[in-house]
């Protein structure tokens, strides 16, 4: 494996115990395997808080094994076979970036560029010298509609361009998040400029 | 019972087969990969296709697809030959031509199916994808770039060995067979992926580069090294015994072999007795057989009959055992065990000391108690059969003895004697009770007795079905108590100079400085350990490789292994030198030829006329063996193989099985016996 240290231990903290009791008791008993995919999610994230950095070391993945009384192989599997999941440390911010169909038929070549260009980040799936940003491309997030889009961990900015990208990055480098959702001010993913439909009642209504 | 027409064939098969299994029903072969008999179905090679008339116009994987009535199916149409083709091509994508360099190069799926269906070329002008080659112990080498991810081992790993270790990771182009962890394989029965393996990702890695398949003489025999005799084929190129492979017998081993069977055979070349040896003050040195023969006679001139005594060994064939009895009894001797280990058994009644349920019987059993036995470790095929009762049906399995993985859940009833009674409840209600009891239970005295009680109870004595098992761990033992080599003064009583004359035929599990220092001890046998260091004669025999013999395994099933090689410098068939060794002495054996040998067995105990066959039968006769069941001492059972890999004087000597120990198991701590 990588040029990185996988921590000597991992234990559930109490938010985390709590998450995946809930999630468990989602799925009928002797199937509790298929919480896997929440549970991981959650070593994710109890890693983010306690490191700053979101990322499932293989202790998590052992803790997650026992914790579902599943053998190690079978999380690893999962958590290998998912893009979602991070093998080794990150940034602080993850910078995802779009770069399917939509998204790049209306400029994510421009918003890859511009975080390359605020972060200094050559490749994907590098992270910044600082310690801030990773970028790492991703397929479709499914927001289309407001392409391009940038996912900074779970949050997305939608309608972005090169100047919008830079703006974030600068404020996230700060510790101040922009508010998430469209840049230009479109509500949700309505039509862009205001309603174009169901503009007056009709008339027999 | 669906019916359906495969290339014209009419066809009917059991509800739930699929496509695939109807067409080798039909006898048409279908290409196949991911396909195995005896694992789960995963689909995912896509060799097997085929084509359907009325479903959509498009081939269809065999091994996936439900067998239906009136379903007509065709197997070698253009759509699927072209089908095919394409399957093998993107298979060849990544998959290196070093055939010449690959240890299954000769024996490969992919090799033979590429002969069928695939291109005399390739189109793929881009670069290959390399994979790291993963570290999976002392017995499997991997070149992972061969690997076309039919998960068989997968499969195998988690379903028949039961201890997943083995998985797939990451996905599409980056997806890699492994442990992801770094580890070695812990299951005893590890080596089998090597097999099931359809290219030459995972191989033998100490044969690695040792020998081409179609160089090698096969010889089929019988596996000594446990008590279950797995059925298996001696590759040998001229006097050296390359690898060993198992050979299919649905009733014992399927077609898997333990790590131990198939590995040992390095231990073969070590360590051997190579010619005879006596001891002229104090000091052993090589002789010739007149010399050894003479040294024996002149001894046993001098020593009264009852003063005699002899020991078979865990390896000994019949054939030669019965010599050695035959002898004894015309010097006037009785004094003969076959329980170097002291296992509290007697010979008076046959299925007090087999496995009666039989091995393929597991499968029907619904509750089995194992009591004082890690069949794990003591005969690993039979432990995947029981994980297969299981795991297919359903039974539950009650443990008395410490506590291990036995790669199953079990309930663990307790450590000793004290939890016999939580056994007979736990069989309770049982409709095909099973009672495995092991040698750990057979060290203590009336545990025999109070076993048969147990099952008597359960009602595993029926005239339907026999429920009571003894689980051996020695490959000679059933045999010995079938001809009766068990008579006169015990193992135990033989030894601290209750005989002058101790012969013992390849006898080395047991605490040899207990012999006396008066008695003179015959060693015959193939290996120099224990007992060959003690000797005052040694006597060079062969070992299982290299003799033709006969093998009783713990069912009671007659067994025949034949000569693949010949015994090593002057060592002989083990009977040949009893017989030399009887004219020697002036009491000469009316036998001269192995077929003469073997009607004699037949004349001391029937059950020797039928090799290979044994009927499933019912318990007629529910009474117990000797012993008082009330009397049993509160003990606890404490394992009888410590290391797996080395139980014998064999694999004692076997690099591999060192390595496998030094790999897997713990050092063990500095004891003080």
């Amino acid at each position: 494996m990588a040029d990185f240290e996988q921590p000597a231990h991992f234990a559930f903290d109490a938010d985390s115990a709590a998450e995946i009791d809930r999630v468990v008791a989602k799925y009928p008993p002797g199937r509790q395997a298929s919480a896997v995919i929440p549970a991981l999610y959650v070593v994710q994230r109890q890693m983010k808080r306690q490191t700053g950095s979101a990322w499932v070391p293989l202790k998590g993945m052992d803790a997650v094994g026992e914790r579902l009384g599943m053998p190690p192989i079978r999380v690893y599997e999962v958590a290998t076979f998912y893009f979602m999941f991070n093998m080794a440390p990150i940034g602080k911010y993850h910078l995802q970036l779009c770069t399917t169909t939509p998204c790049w038929l209306r400029g994510s070549d421009d918003i890859v560029a511009a975080c390359r260009e605020a972060t200094g980040i050559k490749g994907w799936k590098e992270t910044s010298a600082d310690g801030l940003f990773t970028m790492t491309e991703v397929e479709c997030v499914g927001a289309c509609v407001n392409a391009p889009i940038l996912q900074v961990d779970d949050d997305f900015y939608e309608d972005m361009d090169r100047e919008k990208t830079l703006l974030v990055i600068a404020a996230l480098r700060e510790g101040k998040p922009p508010a998430v959702g469209s840049m230009i001010g479109r509500q949700r993913s309505a039509p862009e400029g205001g309603p174009t439909t169901l503009l007056f009642a009709p008339e027999n209504g | 019972m669906p019916k359906l027409t495969i290339d014209g064939i009419e066809v009917e098969v059991p509800p739930g087969s699929t496509v695939l299994q109807a067409a080798e029903a039909a006898g048409i072969e279908i290409p196949r990969f991911c396909y195995h008999d005896r694992l789960s179905i995963a689909g995912n090679c896509r060799m097997c296709l085929v084509e359907i008339e009325k479903t959509p116009p498009k081939p269809i994987s065999s091994c996936t697809y439900p067998a239906a009535e009136g379903m007509i199916v065709h197997t070698d149409t253009p759509m699927v030959r072209n089908g095919r083709r394409g399957v093998m091509e993107f298979l060849l994508i990544n998959h290196p031509l070093d055939c010449p360099i690959c240890d299954q190069g000769g024996e490969c799926d992919l090799q033979d199916q590429a002969m069928g269906y695939g291109m005399d070329h390739s189109r793929y002008a881009e670069n290959k994808r390399a994979v790291k080659d993963k570290e999976l112990g002392p017995l499997v080498k991997t070149v992972m770039t061969r690997c076309i991810h039919c998960t068989r081992c997968i499969r195998f790993i988690s379903e028949v060995a039961g201890v997943p270790d083995l998985g797939a990771t990451s996905r599409g182009e980056h997806m890699e067979v492994g442990t992801y962890v770094e580890k070695a394989l812990s299951s005893e029965l590890s080596a089998n992926i090597i097999d099931l393996c359809p290219v030459g990702a995972l191989t033998s890695k100490p044969y690695a580069f040792t020998a081409r398949s179609w160089e090698l003489t096969k010889t089929d025999s019988v596996d000594v090294l446990d008590a279950v005799g797995a059925n298996i084929r001696v590759d040998t190129r001229g006097p050296e015994v390359l690898r060993i492979l198992p050979r299919l017998n649905e009733d014992v081993n399927e077609e898997w072999l333990g790590d131990k069977s198939r590995f040992s055979i390095d231990g073969l070349k070590r360590r051997r007795l190579d010619k005879p040896w006596v001891r002229k003050d104090g000091k052993l040195q090589a002789a010739t057989w007149q010399q050894a023969f003479d040294a024996i006679a002149t001894k046993l001139h001098d020593t009264k009959g009852d003063r005699i005594g002899a020991i078979a060994g865990d390896l000994c064939d019949a054939e030669s055992m019965l010599a050695l009895k035959d002898l004894m009894a015309a010097l006037g001797s009785f004094n003969l065990d076959c329980r170097q280990d002291g296992a509290k058994l007697t010979n008076a009644r046959r299925d007090h000391y087999t496995f009666n349920t039989q091995i393929a019987g597991i499968e029907d059993a619904d509750a089995i108690l194992i009591i004082g036995s890690n069949p794990r470790r003591e005969a690993p095929v039979l432990n995947a059969r029981i994980r297969k009762a299981w795991a297919n049906s359903g039974a539950k399995i009650g443990v008395i003895g410490a506590e291990t993985d036995l790669t199953y859940p079990v309930t663990h009833l307790g450590t000793g004697t004290t939890a016999l009674g939580a056994g007979e409840t736990f069989l309770n209600g049982a409709k095909k009770p099973m009672v495995i009891v092991g040698q750990g239970a057979l060290k203590h005295e009336n545990l025999l007795a109070a076993a048969w009680g147990i099952a008597s109870r359960a009602g595993a004595l029926t005239p339907e079905w026999h429920g009571f098992n003894v689980l051996h761990t020695a490959a000679a033992r059933v045999g010995a108590l079938d001809l009766g080599f068990l008579s006169g003064k015990t193992a135990g009583e033989m030894l601290n100079g209750g005989v002058d004359v101790l012969y013992l035929l390849g006898a080395d599990e047991f605490n040899i400085a207990k012999t006396g220092p008066a008695t003179f001890v015959i060693y015959q046998g193939h290996h120099g350990d224990s007992g060959a260091a003690r000797a005052d004669v040694i006597l060079p025999g062969a070992a299982y490789t290299e003799k033709s013999g006969t093998y009783v395994n713990t069912e009671g099933r007659v067994q025949r292994g034949f000569m693949a090689t010949h015994p090593p410098g002057e060592a002989r068939e083990d009977w040949k030198i009893i017989r030399a060794l009887s004219a020697h002495t002036g009491h000469a054996l009316p036998y001269d030829t192995i077929a003469a040998v073997r009607a004699r067995l037949e004349q001391v105990n029937p059950v020797f006329a039928n090799v290979g066959f044994l009927p499933r039968f019912g318990c007629s006769d529910t009474t117990a063996p000797a012993g008082d069941p009330a009397a049993v001492a509160n003990v606890n059972f404490t394992p009888v193989i410590v290391h797996y890999h080395q139980t014998d004087t064999i694999s004692r000597a076997s690099p591999t099985m060192a390595a496998c120990v030094a790999a897997l198991e713990p050092a063990p701590a500095m004891a003080a016996e």
